[in-house]
């Protein structure tokens, strides 16, 4: 059984149709990689998946259970199984690195203060950032206030790992950091992961499968493997990082 | 034309009333967040910092703008009272306007530009960065955590800051009216005294409180619902000082309407002179 389906998913803000009828079943344990250029409706996938937004259309199951229509008290309770990693890492500034990884425990736990600091401490070593603690979201870098937004994500022991553009903005090297502690929380927790993305490397270095997300729509569905043998014009030039006459018609215009 | 012109016209209607209402469900679940919330140690703990930032801090400019208008009012009455031989009664005219009307207004006005520009920045800045969100995914409502603390803290500080400017502002009047301008002081308080009572001073208060409630709702509002980016943030906090201070002064119109209704109908007409 599928962990989370997605089914007939349809969003749209204003005129601005996202999504259109898309439907997914995201297995247990797997990594899936959303492909898709800017804009085109990943983040707004992701956040269906934890109700931070509710489709016009469709419906959401996470383990049995249909998520997209439940009471926000609930909601809160299905959440525990997520962890998400927000595009800029969303760490809260007023709080030490410590804290932010402590707050979904203190949230959802009756640990003791105690308890909470320990597992917390345990999530930045996990990230490699052991001696992080207490210092401020502010004075770190853009690749570490990443691991320490994933410590964040992971300190509830989720079954699901959310990944908003773990790699963007990162240099090659900081990103492949990312690539690694996302290969290594899967083995090591078990954890099913969905990882949004347009970096190809990092794709094809975590992805168990890889959709691609075009136009409100699932244009490919297959693995790393499949997508490079692909004929398809619009996954290829995506791959590849070539301008299409579409992107570029404004070009000729001027 | 003017079908173009009336279109528009609609529309802008259309989407003050809908964004009114999106007000109106944010207010009321704020409240709903406030009786669940308010006598847990939880929230005080978050409520008192707060204070701190929106109190403290505020205090010294409140208590001066008090002051100065105190001054102000002291040089510009008294040569017409004197003209009719009544300037002893200028402590009457100088502080029922304090207490009753610039303490009060002046106090939300001042918090509603230091803070509530703040508020909205600092709530803005954490909508736009996904700080709202991933408090709601980590179980936190963010109407519960970050908007009731801060709503708290208007309501409570805000009479706080009116006394400190009503105090303030009657120092301010005495100044000028008995040190400078030479008006005896035994006259000049015994006709403030007749003037003003706990009446009018409690009245400045309590409308604190409201405007203290209305500069917080609508400046996490404007943070809550900011459009993307910097230039998002910075627009969210002008609009939420504008709509705070119209809000406070229509409020303080039916507020002055209200209490002098109400004064009449329980004590009758007393004429200050
Ligand atoms: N809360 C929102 N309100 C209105 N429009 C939105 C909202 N969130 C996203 N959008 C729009 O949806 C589209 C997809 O956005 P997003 O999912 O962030 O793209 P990306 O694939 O880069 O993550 C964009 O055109 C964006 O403007
Ligand atoms: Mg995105």
């Amino acid at each position: 059984m599928p962990i989370l389906s997605l089914r007939n998913l349809s969003k749209r803000f204003g005129r601005n149709v996202v999504l259109r009828d898309v439907s997914l079943e995201i297995e247990t344990g797997k990594t899936l990689v959303v492909l898709g250029p800017s804009g085109t409706g990943k983040s707004v996938l992701l956040k269906h998946i934890v109700g931070l937004l509710k489709p016009d259309r469709g419906e959401v199951w996470f383990e049995g259970q249909r998520i997209d229509n439940i009471k926000e008290r609930d909601l809160a309770v299905v959440r525990e199984n997520f962890g998400f990693l927000f595009q800029m890492g969303a760490l809260f500034d007023s709080l030490t690195n410590l804290e932010n990884v402590a707050f979904p425990l203190k949230e959802h736990t009756t640990l003791s203060a105690v308890e909470i600091a320990a597992k917390a401490q345990d999530c930045l070593a996990m990230v490699g950032l052991p001696e992080a603690g207490p210092k401020m979201p502010g004075e770190m870098s853009g690749g570490q206030r990443k691991r320490i937004a994933l410590a964040r994500a992971i300190a509830m022991g989720p079954k699901v790992i959310l990944y908003d553009e773990p790699t963007t903005g990162l240099d090659p090297i900081r990103s492949d950091v990312i690539n690694e502690l996302i290969l290594r929380l899967q083995a090591k927790l078990g954890v099913t992961s969905i990882v949004v993305t347009h970096d190809m490397n990092s794709a094809f270095k975590v992805a168990d499968r890889i959709v691609m997300l075009h136009g409100g729509v699932l244009h490919f569905d297959g693995t790393a493997e499949t997508i490079k043998q692909s004929t398809d014009p619009i996954v290829q030039r995506f791959i590849a990082g070539e301008a299409g006459d579409d992107e570029l018609a404004w070009m000729k215009k001027a | 034309m003017p079908a173009a012109l009336i279109e528009n016209l609609g529309r802008r209607t259309n989407n003050s009333l809908a964004v009114f209402g999106d007000f109106c469900v944010f207010c009321g679940q704020t409240f709903a967040w406030l009786a669940r919330l308010l006598f847990r140690a939880k929230t005080w703990r978050l409520v008192l910092p707060q204070m701190f930032d929106v109190g403290v801090k505020s205090v010294p400019v409140v208590a001066l703008t008090g002051a100065f208008i105190g001054m102000v009012m002291g040089i510009e009455s008294y040569a017409q009272l004197k003209s009719i031989g009544q300037e002893e009664r200028l402590g009457a005219l100088i502080n029922i306007s304090v207490v009753k009307q610039i303490g009060p207004v002046l106090a939300a006005v001042m918090l509603a530009g230091r803070i509530g520009g703040a508020l909205t920045a600092e709530l803005g800045t954490m909508n736009v960065t996904e700080q709202l969100d991933a408090l709601r995914v980590m179980g936190a409502d963010p109407i519960g955590y970050l908007v009731v603390p801060r709503l708290i803290a208007c309501i409570l500080l805000t009479p706080i800051l009116t006394i400190y400017s009503d105090l303030l502002g009657v120092l301010g009047g005495y100044f000028v009216s008995v040190k400078t301008l030479g008006i005896p002081a035994a006259p000049y308080w015994a006709y403030s005294d007749k003037a003003v009572n706990t009446w009018q001073i409690l009245e400045g208060v309590w409308k604190g409180l409201f405007f203290g409630g209305a500069i917080g709702l609508i400046s996490c509002y404007k943070g809550f619902t900011c459009g993307s980016g910097a230039s998002g943030v910075g627009r969210a906090c002008t609009e939420s000082f504008v709509t705070s201070f119209l809000t406070i002064m229509c409020m303080n119109f039916f507020f002055a309407k209200m209490f002098q209704d109400l004064y009449r109908a329980i004590y009758g007409f007393q004429s200050l002179f």
